[in-house]
């Protein structure tokens, strides 16, 4: 693209690269049977949870990296990661906010992440992670008013282990993949919420995750039960340092809903991406699954991919209650070096299940982004329906878009619909806006969010707004 | 208020072989005035008013452009726009998912911020751009769709005359807006291009037809073949042409 404004455009920082020294509770680099229990013993776990990550661990050790992935990096040497760390608390974890470190309440204000709850986003609740432990969770006491749970995984396995016992790896196995097994051997923390029947909860809940400790995975676990006819709206942010090595983040997250029950899933995903050169940045490697395990219940995922250096991920929903709903809305930006290999996965196995995908690609720089889709109707589910879109929008001319769609019908009722256009951010359209007198950066903007539109309307609100300055400032220097 | 002095233009194709596509064009256009500039297939009309308004694809190889005292080829094409130049494209292009209404108060309010003025709020614009759209005979549903996206082409052509109400151009260029329309739509166009004309205003109309030119009176008719313009005159130039094709004034040229 010769316009003088893209080619300028990816030279903007990285807003969140900083570094929070503290002082942290850190484990050697390697992984064997004696770290993960030590990993367990840290944590105070009960019997069950540590007998649960040993089993994953010794099948994890049997299993090799995946490498259908549309991506490139070299291997990675799993010996070399440190696999937990901490920042330093009084004994029992700090009771409420007085007792968290300034310091951590400092890098979360930094971030915008209000932890106070007379903060500018006070509808919302958050659950602040920090490399491997939740540092605080806000507003629980408002939230236990209504029945709701929200803590931090390790405080729901001590205060919460029946249901723990009860969900836990029940969506996504730790036979699932590589990365779900390595996870369920060695996650340290995040986010756990129950939402009891008939609550409709009563505000946004949100984890933050910040991975800050060089050198170190970051290994969480997101687990929400939504139990008969109640709701729930979750969303997650991300961000971490800048810095030369990259860095492993393989998360899991299990969604549950029951007959009538509603869990919509928000992500803000913006790890560091690595720098112009491809060097540093976060490989995020994460399995995301939810289960419509009730009649009429409805599993939505929206996410907005900017950052990351690599993104192998495909939040996917089990359509098993008869006339569930899953939905899929996805951006996923690719500037500079970034890969992206990113979809969903939409199993029907109810009747009258009903699933819509809309997946926006945009690559910028030598960026690579790939749509992986799977559509499956299993003979069971009579007059499934699936509408599919997947879109990719090409900055420049050194970037590539990739869609691999697959669908899998055995039921003759089923109506499966599949689109996919590819297009370049046309010169005549800028030309067209700045004729109009728009100026270009301003056009370049238009036009990408006209792209993502569809997407940016499923997001809460703040959250919409949020998303559509990130993805100005990942486009910014993006094109040559 | 337009002043070119022997522009010359060329573009670079495929292969990455220039190709000359202006030949030394001279053209004045003073205040109030309205220019037809009329011509073959290929003999750079379009050229002529994408390189007024800054289309970077094309090279100047040679000449100036003053408008009103600035020099036009220095200016980016947002400055050009925000000068009061307003180009009615031949094919507009779609932009989707950005609402047309956004997208021409956002042009709007760019251009009013270039002159200082305060951005129209909401609802002056609904305002104004309700009334503009009873005169260009468009619904006001069009408003809350994507720029210009599933339009067909009248509509297209319709919407770009809303934009030239809207705007209040000094200079307009109608680069063949008559191109594909049925007579109303027609008659629509030259409503729109008639009730903006005043003494401070100029038109310079790229079309094939004369059609146009019996609803849009112009001042003065050119006649561009190969890149230059070959012959000026009042507006009966254009019904001569209408009876003798251009292959007339071709095989004066090469006399």
């Amino acid at each position: 693209m010769s316009n003088q404004y893209i080619k300028q455009v990816v030279k903007k920082n990285y807003e969140y690269g900083f570094v929070t020294a503290i002082d942290t509770d850190t484990f050697a680099p390697g992984l064997s049977e004696e770290v993960v229990k030590e990993i367990s013993k840290r944590k105070n776990e009960p019997e069950f949870m540590l007998e649960w990550r040993l089993r994953a661990y010794r099948h994890w050790i049997t299993l090799k990296t995946p490498t259908w992935a549309h991506v490139n990096y070299p291997e990675i040497d799993y010996q070399n990661i440190i696999y937990y760390s901490a920042p330093k608390m009084k004994k029992d974890g700090p009771k409420d906010l007085s007792e968290v470190d300034p310091k951590l309440l400092e890098t979360y204000k930094k971030l915008g992440i209000p932890l106070h709850e007379h903060a500018k986003l006070a509808g919302v609740a958050v659950d602040a992670v920090f490399d491997s432990v939740s540092v605080a969770t806000t507003f629980k006491e408002k939230l236990a008013e209504a029945g709701v749970i929200f803590c931090s995984f390790s405080e729901a396995v001590q205060k919460h282990p029946d249901l723990i016992e009860k969900y836990l790896g029940t969506i996504v196995s730790y036979r699932d993949n590589f990365f779900a097994a390595l996870n369920a051997a060695v996650f340290s923390d995040g986010s756990f919420v129950y939402i009891p029947k008939g609550v409709r909860c009563p505000m946004e809940l949100s984890t933050y995750f910040r991975i800050n400790a060089a050198n170190t995975g970051q290994f969480e676990r997101t687990l929400i039960v939504a139990e008969e006819g109640s709701y729930v709206s979750y969303l997650e942010g991300c961000t971490a340092p800048m810095r030369d090595e990259n860095q492993l983040h393989a998360a899991v997250v299990e969604l549950i809903a029951m007959d009538n029950a509603q869990i919509k899933y928000s992500t803000v995903q913006n790890w560091y991406p690595g720098d112009a050169q491809g060097r540093g940045g976060i490989y995020n490697f994460v399995t995301k699954r939810g289960a419509c395990r009730g009649v009429n219940s409805k599993i939505s995922w929206t996410q907005i991919e900017t950052g990351s250096a690599i993104t192998w991920k495909y939040p996917s929903v089990i359509l098993q209650g008869d006339n569930s709903i899953g939905e899929f809305y996805s951006v996923a930006l690719t500037n500079n070096m970034q890969q992206a290999d990113t979809g969903t996965k939409m199993i029907h196995i109810g009747k009258n299940t009903r699933s819509t995908i809309i997946s926006k690609g945009i690559s910028a720089g030598k960026g690579q982004n790939t749509y992986r889709g799977l559509v499956r109707v299993l003979p069971t589910a009579n007059n499934a329906r699936n509408y599919t879109q997947c879109d990719s929008l090409l900055l420049g001319n050194k970037c590539g878009a990739h869609t691999f769609p697959y669908i899998e019908v055995k039921n003759p009722t089923a109506k499966v619909e599949h689109e996919a256009c590819t297009s370049r951010i046309g010169e005549e359209q800028l030309f067209y806006c700045r004729q109009r007198g728009l100026r270009e950066e301003d056009a370049v903007s238009m036009i990408v969010n006209g792209f993502c539109k569809q997407v940016f309307k499923e997001l809460p609100m703040e959250f919409a707004v949020e998303a559509q300055k990130l993805l100005e400032v990942s486009l910014e220097g993006s094109v040559g | 208020m337009l002043d070119i002095q022997n522009l010359q233009a060329s573009i670079q194709d495929e292969k990455q072989k220039t190709k000359e596509i202006l030949r030394g064009i001279n053209l004045q256009v003073r205040p109030g005035e309205v220019h037809a500039i009329m011509g073959p297939n290929g003999s750079g009309k379009s050229t002529l008013a994408n390189v007024l308004a800054g289309k970077e694809d094309y090279q100047i190889t040679n000449g100036n452009i003053l408008f009103n005292k600035h020099d036009l080829l220095s200016l980016e094409p947002e400055q050009r726009a925000a000068e009061g130049l307003f180009l009615a494209f031949q094919y507009p292009v779609e932009i989707p998912g950005v609402n047309n209404m956004y997208f021409l108060r956002s042009a709007l309010n760019s251009i009013r911020k270039h002159h200082q003025l305060p951005p129209l709020d909401a609802m002056d614009f609904l305002t104004l751009v309700k009334s503009k759209m009873k005169e260009v005979g468009m619904d006001e549903k069009f408003l809350s769709r994507s720029v210009n996206e599933g339009f067909s082409g009248g509509e297209k052509k319709r919407n770009e005359v809303l934009q030239m109400l809207m705007l209040e151009p000094k200079l307009a260029i109608l680069d063949e807006t008559d191109s594909g329309l049925d007579i109303d739509a027609l008659q629509m166009v030259a409503k729109g291009v008639n009730s903006l004309r005043s003494k401070e205003r100029s038109f310079i109309v790229v079309t094939h037809y004369q059609r146009l030119l019996d609803y849009i009176v112009p001042d003065v008719v050119h006649v561009m073949v190969k890149g230059q313009i070959i012959k000026s005159g009042g507006k009966e130039l254009a019904l001569e042409l209408e009876k003798k094709g251009y292959g007339w004034l071709e095989d004066q040229e090469s006399v």
